[in-house]
């Protein structure tokens, strides 16, 4: 009853109200659970809602978002049908009304998203005359047409007036490809672009290792750091290559990398089948909600404030900005971030990585920075 | 008169029609199918234009034709295409979002794995691990988010298994070198119905189905690094196994109860009702698929080699036979049928090779219209129907005919 209470005010924003049984249609369709649970009544559901045509749009936004990505998919391709099914027939949609729940950013994005798309389908001038206006939305995706075209702005200008134009781009831009073409674009025209501060990547650490990773049990072994964080602490770590005990010990480690990649070759040098860990404190200003996103083509593990947001054991199938995005709940003042990162036995040229990078942002990829 | 007689039969209670291709490599994954005719000197019916990327053979039902593309910066969008068989018309088109990881190697695509059908249903698996059915209008009949029920399936190479459907049960594999399994769902609700833990090792290859002759029903032959496995397709439950190792890229070919495994070359092998390891029949590494998976036709194996050497064996003693270099390289796999085999490279050349020549003869070429200005590549394995042939790239899909 509360979910359905959740969907229906929105709904009455808009047309004439719906019958309560699509109302409980579309709420079939937000609420489908894992594991294909749900996935009859869903079905059942879908063709009641597409079989309402236009009016049933609003209810069909406004409960995008509410739901899981996967319920998500059920409203959006009721919606995708509906708008198809409508254009052909000629009837008319509520663009109006859906380009005005596309601007009120109170709408949850995956829902402003999916009436930004609808627009764009049924009319391709609105969706033009629009776009530009999404330059500052709070919805990643939404922004990345306006960016697009203040870099093609940019680029038909000179001097000082190109320099401007894409510095207001880069004051826009989240996406990892535009960015790197805005900074390339500034520097060539004189200014350097601070990539880690752009993008939020955590640069200074402390490290510790090597310890095991022999047959890949490193990666499911919890070893100390993974039990307490204490800086002033020695362990014993992988045996040398002798078999005789090592020592390890935590130790400070900067990044020098302009994509805010932690190198763990670089202190350790090129070693096989070992586990290291790096810690890191971010002072968060209030308590938030927030993303770590990370980027590791080596096996992974991240805990936030000893609590373990994800692990995930593949070795080198390749690494990428934002790879792996964990939402989490920053808390005002000193956040501890450990990352587990365990390199393999391969001996291939391009199994030599060892190293992640992770930045702290919103969920439109913007970078959140430390209090302190 | 073949298209009027498959539309016959598919009003029939059968839902396949002998014309269809309802998956990767076409009826029961063979890479043939018993009426259709390859064109000697291929040329351009029509062409449907696509957006984005994508590698994902077309199937075909009936009058209808079925793509997968992937679109967007990430490729986060997913579309599943339906055209009218007879010009190329688009009849209609879905879009959903990615609910998975959507990132791959740059050659490779999000829409890499075929989509299939049972007849009455299209089931469009992509790289993230999204999974939905539509009826053959469009109509969408179930979604499964696999890597939101299991959120550490995925291989940041891109997944490219193409899935199959046997009796009520649709066999996903998502392997890969983390939580890796193979799922039976099912085809009316998208449920589970069985989970399979499978090997923690990257796998592209795709299962195909296998009985002992033509009235048996088919159990699901599953491919790995460490090599087959027969499944009931109905319980999950494991009949036998052969640990032999196998590649993670080519897919096993059956004809007449034997299964031709890329495996040590080719290795071809017989499974036992009795739950024991197949036996082996022979074994040639004088045949090696590389990553592309064999055909058998006309009573020999074909395989290619990325660079573009056909070689082939009799299917009976794994004799080697001979050997015709084409112009490579290739991706996609070759299909056959009526004597000839159609492959095309990377670059978009369509070759017919006539299988039935002493030592094979290359017939036509066909160079595709490749997007001008693009670095497009063509890696799907066409798919055949009637007199025609269809085979996509990532702007386009084409149907050929002589």
């Amino acid at each position: 009853m509360l979910s359905r209470l959740m969907f229906l005010p929105a709904a009455l924003l808009f047309f004439s109200p719906l019958h309560a049984a699509v109302e409980d249609s579309v709420k079939e369709l937000a609420t489908v659970g894992r594991e294909g649970s749900g996935n009859e009544a869903a079905s059942t559901a879908w063709k009641k809602v597409v079989t309402e045509g236009p009016k049933a749009l609003p209810a069909l936004l406004a409960a995008t978002g509410k739901g899981g990505p996967v319920g998500d998919n059920w409203l959006r391709l009721a919606c995708d049908t509906i708008v198809d099914t409508a254009l052909q027939a000629k009837q008319p949609l509520p663009l109006a009304e859906i380009e005005a729940f596309l601007k009120n950013t109170k709408n949850e994005g995956n829902a402003r998203q999916l009436a930004f798309d609808l627009i764009a389908k049924a009319d391709a001038t609105l969706a033009d005359k629009i776009e530009p206006g999404l330059i500052s939305d709070p919805v990643q995706e939404l922004r990345r047409g306006a960016v697009q075209r203040l870099i093609t702005s940019a680029k038909a200008k000179t001097g000082d007036d190109a320099k401007g134009a894409y510095l207001h781009a880069l004051d826009a831009v989240r996406d990892e490809d535009q960015t790197n073409e805005i900074a390339g674009e500034l520097k060539k025209l004189g200014t350097a672009v601070d990539l880690p501060k752009h993008f939020g990547f955590l640069m200074k650490w402390n490290i510790i290792g090597p310890f095991e990773n022999t047959e890949r049990k490193g990666f499911d072994t919890a070893f100390p750091p993974e039990r307490e964080v204490k800086l002033d602490a020695a362990y014993e770590g992988k045996k040398d290559k002798d078999g005789k005990p090592t020592v390890v010990k935590w130790k400070p480690f900067e990044s020098r990398d302009e994509r805010g990649k932690l190198d763990f070759n670089k202190p350790f040098g090129p070693l096989k089948e070992v586990t290291s860990y790096a810690m890191t404190t971010f002072d968060s200003a209030t308590d938030r909600e927030a993303e770590l996103r990370l980027g590791c083509k080596n096996g992974w593990k991240v805990w936030l404030n000893g609590e373990l947001l994800f692990g995930r054991d593949e070795y080198h199938r390749g690494a990428q900005m934002d790879q792996y995005k964990m939402k989490c709940s920053l808390k005002k003042g000193a956040n501890t971030i450990l990352v587990k990162c365990c390199q393999n036995e391969q001996t291939e040229q391009w199994t030599v990585e060892w190293e992640f990078q992770l930045r702290v942002c919103d969920g439109t990829g913007t970078a959140i920075v430390a209090a302190k | 008169m073949k298209r009027l007689l498959a539309l016959t039969l598919a009003a029939l209670p059968f839902p396949l029609a002998a014309a269809d291709w309802p998956q990767f490599r076409g009826p029961d994954s063979t890479g043939t199918v018993a009426d259709a005719t390859i064109p000697a000197k291929p040329k351009i019916d029509w062409t449907a234009p696509l957006p984005g990327r994508g590698l994902a053979s077309p199937i075909i039902i009936g009058e209808k034709v079925f793509v997968t593309c992937s679109s967007g910066p990430k490729q986060e969008r997913l579309h599943v295409f339906c055209f009218n068989f007879a010009d190329g018309k688009k009849i209609w088109e879905r879009e959903l979002k990615a609910t998975g990881r959507t990132m791959s190697h740059q050659k490779t695509s999000i829409a890499a794995c075929t989509p299939c059908s049972d007849g009455k249903r299209v089931f469009a698996l992509w790289s993230s691990n999204d999974l939905a059915a539509f009826d053959l209008d469009g109509n969408l009949l179930w979604l499964r988010g696999l890597t939101v029920d299991y959120p550490n399936v995925s291989n940041s190479l891109g997944m490219a298994s193409s899935p199959i459907v046997i009796g009520e049960t649709l066999v996903t594999v998502i392997e890969n070198d983390s939580e890796s399994y193979t799922v039976g769902i099912d085809v009316k609700t998208g449920r589970n119905l069985w989970k399979l833990d499978r090997p923690k090792a990257a796998n592209w290859s795709s299962p195909v189905p296998w009985r002992a002759d033509a009235k048996s029903p088919a159990i699901a032959v599953l491919q790995s690094s460490k090599g087959l496995t027969g499944v009931d397709p109905a319980s999950g439950s494991v009949l036998w196994n052969y640990a032999e190792g196998a590649s993670t890229s080519s897919s096993s070919v059956v004809a007449q109860g034997v299964i031709y495994a890329p495996s040590n070359g080719i290795t071809a092998l017989t499974p036992q009702a009795n739950g024991s390891a197949p036996e082996q029949v022979w074994r040639s590494k004088q045949v090696n698929p590389a990553t592309i998976s064999p055909v058998v036709l006309n009573g020999k194996i074909f395989a290619f080699n990325s660079a573009g050497v056909l070689s082939t064996a009799d299917i009976k003693s794994g004799d080697s036979k001979w050997k015709l270099r084409l112009t490579g390289p290739f991706s996609g796999s070759p299909v056959g049928a009526n004597g000839r085999l159609v492959a095309v490279n990377e670059k978009g050349l369509v070759q017919i090779v006539d299988v039935t020549a002493p030592e094979g003869v290359a017939l036509g070429q066909l160079q595709l219209p490749l997007k001008e200005g693009s670095k497009e590549l063509v890696l799907s394995t066409p798919a055949l129907s009637g007199e025609h042939v269809f085979i996509r790239a990532d702007s386009a899909l084409w149907r050929l005919s002589e």
